[in-house]
């Protein structure tokens, strides 16, 4: 078991002495600073594009939703609009509740025995605070660096900042000082929330038994641009300015490597992100993409009033009631069932139209 | 039950959740006794025209296998790829984050880790990435890939045939994987190459040819509801007989027909015939059974989407035939998943039936305005609002009731309120089953989806637990000795389950206890349709 | 069915966002950034550190000579070099650094990094002079 997770931190470390050596040591500003990042792009957008359209190429022959509440059935009977949809707009509120509070997650039960004969369940809500917090968290992460990005520093990103800032956390010793400049919450919940979630799939049995390395390769790499990120922001300054310069050259495509030179842990930072954005395509993180798509969740139950189409439908072999009938006739007039041929009239072909009717 | 069933409290301390040491993927499966079904009879799979038949055993090291069958699963795969955005998305977003782990009554009862639903679905997802991803190709099993082979072929014989398809998992996985999607997936790449169970592929034969799974034929099965007509008549003087293949009536009436063939499923068929009788007298109703579309259930959608449309083509096929208006379809489980999600798809558009409307209440069925079939629940339900029935509630008091959800009206229609309307009008005590085990959540009966053989009990007992011991918690706190339920293959698998686990509970189809409570004009009763004597008649069912 | 109609239009909306950035800074020029140093500052040549430990560190060494000044009541700074400086921002930084705008501001706002030393010490004070 040891071995999956064990696969996936030598594969993020490897990656780290790669970067830091390469811009330290070999000189490969360009290459890590530049060149690695514009192609992380490519393959992350068209990765992402190439992903998407095979997923849109698949049709989605039946209507499949799990339905999760009552049905819209008799006029005096409440239906539960929203986990049990019968119309877009209903979708498109149950989608909204799923993609932005992890609806289904919330639900989570943990299965337990007590006294050796009774099976409770009991809720289970950690996985779902988890999980929000790490992916509101991120996501605060990914906007706030958007100041690196645009010029001037739209007014929006300034707010997020300084809410995100909010709590003033100030710490000063001889030896080290954390505080200033300002102290972002975001990024600590981030680094809690990540090992928090690598965490249990070490110690919960189950969810070590289930993982793959594959799932413990990006926790590995967003705690590593995580904790790259805060030790660049309190620990191991960088020129805030030189990186902008790059940045900002990056992102006009008049890519420039600062003269003054960034510290290492920069090149380190950002090729992890650049090994993240590639990667995603190609990985289970098109989930989040794909919990757009999941016909359980997008889907309306409402199939019994509206014909859902299958693109490919096509018509199968049946058992006509005439070939039904002709094997079992004269048990049918016996028993008193009615019949559509009496065995004396000489039965008709069975016309082709019939047949026909029957198939389709 | 077999003797080698070990007891309930032996099975219950047997069940251990923590993972073997082993890797799954390097845990070779052991096909075990009274874990799997029988392989299915040849003469079945070629009456259907299906590939592979010939005979051969799931016990055997040679499974018979046509020489390119590793080719017809890539093909296959490949097709269904295509064809069903679900199973790609499935394949491609999960994150193992572990929330179905502990959801599915298998795992629950079984510990064995591959019943995780995660883990049912990896032992499809590993050849997938192998087989058509880039990242599984280049990391092999590090990636969590692995190459087809017969012992993971085996594997998914015997996992693809311990699910259920109750999709419960699926209501907790955040991206709504439904590891039901995936065993129906499995199952059809299986069935490619002959891999199926007995208890599946026969009444599939039987259904096709006789039009209902125990291959009754038409006097037959005339007889036996002939034989549920003297009952009735026994015990309430009343002659209930229906009408058969009547052209030009106004609503068709097709049920499962587990529910003609044995008990206590006989007594909900009872429940019906008294019930259409009560409407026939009083209102006029217009119904008619048919021989030809004698089925409701459809094991042919746990073979594939082929083989449901087959079946299931019959009963809008005799709606056309015999000129009704509109059809209504009996309790049962995984048939209303097909009527309900797939029907009207595949074998519609009905436009040659009228949108239903109750012809006594005069409710339209907005709700099932294009597939033009109404669940009995609903119907019942309507017209009990408009108080269209003279119904006795206390004729059930010696009855204490809790209701159990069918996993596929649950989660694959959302039919929870109507059942437990009619069960609260017909019956005075009614308990409900803790929270997380009924609804949406509900636990599947341990032998849905085709797996209520007899030579799999344990599978079917440890299956069942959840739902088990959630009866078993109210019948202590409460006393109740009714498990009620609106599905045929409940009424099969639950006496056994209930006989194990809880033996004080006995089964209940919903309209059993509508017609206990149901009051027919003119008649003499004195007991349920079990020939119990009903509450306050002890001393008259005597004499 | 199959919308896929939908899942393009969706698509083009997530790559217009996440290439939000790109399309804003379309055809602009990469603003570069300069710190005007004052006269004063650059016959200095050197401040009380290098340049770059000054760029990087200059807030944390602000703020150990905050820590020194208001809770210790020690004023001298001794650099590297051995060279003491008055620990204070408005009688030693701003006394080279006249050009808060030019200086301080320009960079700061470039990082959007807003430190509240200006909260207390009223804008550059020799200035106002």
């Amino acid at each position: 078991m040891n071995q999956k997770y064990i696969y996936s931190l030598i594969a993020v470390l490897a990656l780290f002495l790669i970067a830091y050596v390469g811009s330290e040591a070999a000189g490969l500003q360009i290459l890590f600073g530049i060149i690695l990042p514009y192609l992380a792009i490519i393959a992350f957008l068209g990765g992402f594009i190439v992903r998407i359209l095979d997923w849109a190429g698949s049709s989605v022959p039946f209507a499949i939703p799990t339905t999760c509440g009552q049905q819209k059935s008799l006029p005096w009977i409440k239906p539960n609009a929203i986990d049990n949809p019968t119309s877009t707009g209903a979708v498109v509120l149950r989608m909204f509740f799923e993609i932005v509070f992890f609806r289904s997650l919330f639900r989570n039960t943990r299965m337990g025995i007590s006294n050796g004969s009774r099976v409770f369940y009991k809720w289970e809500i950690f996985l779902w605070i988890g999980s929000l917090a790490f992916h509101y968290s991120f996501l605060t992460v990914i906007l706030r660096h958007l100041r690196f990005f645009i010029e001037p520093v739209p007014s929006a990103i300034i707010l997020l900042e300084n809410i995100d800032s909010f709590f003033k956390l100030e710490f000063i010793t001889h030896i080290f000082q954390i505080g200033l400049p300002g102290f972002y919450l975001s990024g600590l919940i981030l680094l809690a929330a990540v090992t928090y979630l690598f965490l249990r799939r070490i110690f919960i049995p189950q969810v070590k038994y289930i993982s793959l390395a594959a799932d413990f390769f990006p926790l590995f790499l967003i705690f590593g641009i995580a904790f790259s990120g805060i030790l660049m922001r309190y620990v191991i300054k960088v020129d805030i300015t030189a990186v902008k310069e790059l940045t900002m050259g990056f992102i006009t495509f008049h890519p420039v490597v600062p003269k003054e030179g960034i510290s290492g842990i920069f090149y380190v930072h950002l090729f992890f992100v650049a090994i993240l954005l590639a990667y995603f395509p190609f990985s289970k993180l098109m989930h989040m993409a794909g919990v757009f798509l999941s016909p359980t969740r997008n889907m309306a139950n409402n199939t019994r009033a509206v014909r859902h189409i299958n693109p490919w439908n096509y018509p199968v072999p049946v058992h006509t009631y005439e070939e039904y009938e002709d094997e079992f006739r004269e048990k049918m007039i016996d028993a008193g069932l009615p019949v559509d041929k009496m065995p004396d009239e000489k039965p008709e072909e069975i016309t082709a139209d019939q047949k026909k009717e029957g198939k389709e | 039950m077999s003797d080698e069933l070990l007891k309930p409290d032996e099975l219950f301390a047997k069940i251990d959740h923590r993972p073997p040491k082993t890797d799954w993927m390097s845990t070779p499966v052991q096909i075990r006794k009274g874990m799997y079904c029988y392989a299915s009879n040849y003469k079945s799979v070629e009456y259907l025209g299906l590939p592979n038949a010939r005979p051969w055993n799931p016990l055997d090291d040679d499974w018979k296998l046509p020489e390119n069958w590793q080719e017809i699963i890539h093909q296959g795969f490949k097709e269904r790829l295509e064809k069903f955005r679900s199973f790609k998305i499935f394949m491609d977003i999960c994150v193992r984050c572990g929330a179905c782990a502990d959801k599915c009554h298998f795992f629950i009862g079984t510990g064995d880790p591959k019943n995780m639903p995660v883990i049912r679905a990896e032992l499809l997802r590993s050849v997938y990435r192998n087989d058509f991803t880039r990242m599984g190709k280049i990391l092999g099993k590090i990636g969590g890939a692995r190459p087809m082979g017969l012992d993971v072929l085996k594997e998914w014989w015997y996992y693809m045939f311990q699910c259920t398809e109750c999709r419960r998992c699926s209501v907790f996985c955040p991206y709504g994987i439904d590891t039901a999607e995936i065993t129906i997936m499995g199952r059809e790449l299986l069935n490619l190459i002959g891999l199926n169970i007995d208890w599946i592929a026969t009444p599939v034969a039987n259904c096709y040819r006789t039009g209902n799974h125990l291959g009754i034929q038409p006097h037959a099965f005339k007889g036996m509801l002939d034989f549920f007509v003297e009952d009735v008549e026994d015990l309430s003087g009343i002659n209930v007989e229906p009408v058969y293949n009547k052209k030009g009536a106004d609503i068709l009436f097709i049920t499962p027909s587990g529910d003609v063939f044995a008990d206590p499923g006989t007594y909900t068929c009872m429940g019906y015939l008294i019930l259409f009788h009560y409407l026939k007298e009083k209102y006029g109703l217009d119904i008619t059974w048919s021989t030809y579309a004698s089925e409701g259930g459809n094991f042919g959608f746990f073979t594939s989407h082929e083989t449901m449309k087959r079946l299931n083509a019959k009963m809008y096929m005799e709606a056309k035939r015999l000129g009704v208006k509109w059809i209504l379809g009996g309790e049962c489980g995984h048939m209303w998943r097909v009527i309900n999600q797939y029907m009207d798809t595949v074998n519609g558009p009905a436009d040659f039936l009228e949108e239903p409307v109750s012809p006594i209440t005069g409710t339209k069925f907005e709700n099932a305005k294009s597939t033009k079939m109404v669940h009995i629940a609903e119907f019942t339900a309507d017209l009990i609002k408009h108080d269209k029935l003279d119904l006795d509630p206390g004729r059930n008091d010696n009855l204490k009731v809790t209701y159990h959800d069918s996993c596929n009206p649950a989660r694959g229609m959302g039919l929870l309120e109507e059942p437990r309307y009619i069960i609260k009008k017909v019956c005075n005590n009614f308990y409900e089953m803790p929270a997380n085990t009924i609804r949406e959540q509900t636990f599947c009966c341990g032998g849905g989806a085709g797996l209520n053989a007899g030579e799999d009990m344990e599978l079917r007992m440890a299956g069942g637990l959840p739902r088990a011991n959630a009866v078993k918690y109210v019948h202590d706190k409460y006393g109740v000795n009714v498990l009620s339920c609106i599905c045929a293959v409940d009424r099969a698998v639950f006496p056994a389950l209930m006989e194990y686990w809880v033996p004080e509970v006995e089964v209940y189809g919903m309209h059993e206890l509508v017609a206990n409570a149901l009051i027919l004009p003119g008649e003499k009763r004195t007991t349920d349709l079990r020939g119990e004597p009903l509450p306050g008649m002890e001393d008259k069912a005597d004499e | 069915m199959n919308n896929k109609n939908k899942i393009i239009t969706g698509l083009i909306i997530f790559i217009g966002i996440i290439t939000f950035p790109f399309w804003y800074n379309m055809g602009k020029a990469a603003p570069g950034i300069e710190p005007e140093l004052s006269a004063k500052a650059r016959a200095a040549k050197k401040c009380v550190r290098s340049a770059s430990y000054m760029k990087a560190e200059h807030m944390q060494l602000l703020d150990a000579w905050r820590e020194s000044v208001v809770r210790k009541g020690e004023r001298i700074y001794v650099n590297e070099e051995g060279k003491q400086f008055n620990m204070s921002l408005s009688n030693t930084c701003l006394d080279c650094h006249s050009n808060k705008a030019q200086f301080c501001d320009r960079c700061h706002d470039y990082a959007s990094a807003r430190p509240y030393c200006w909260d207390c010490h009223i804008d550059n004070p020799k200035e106002k002079e």
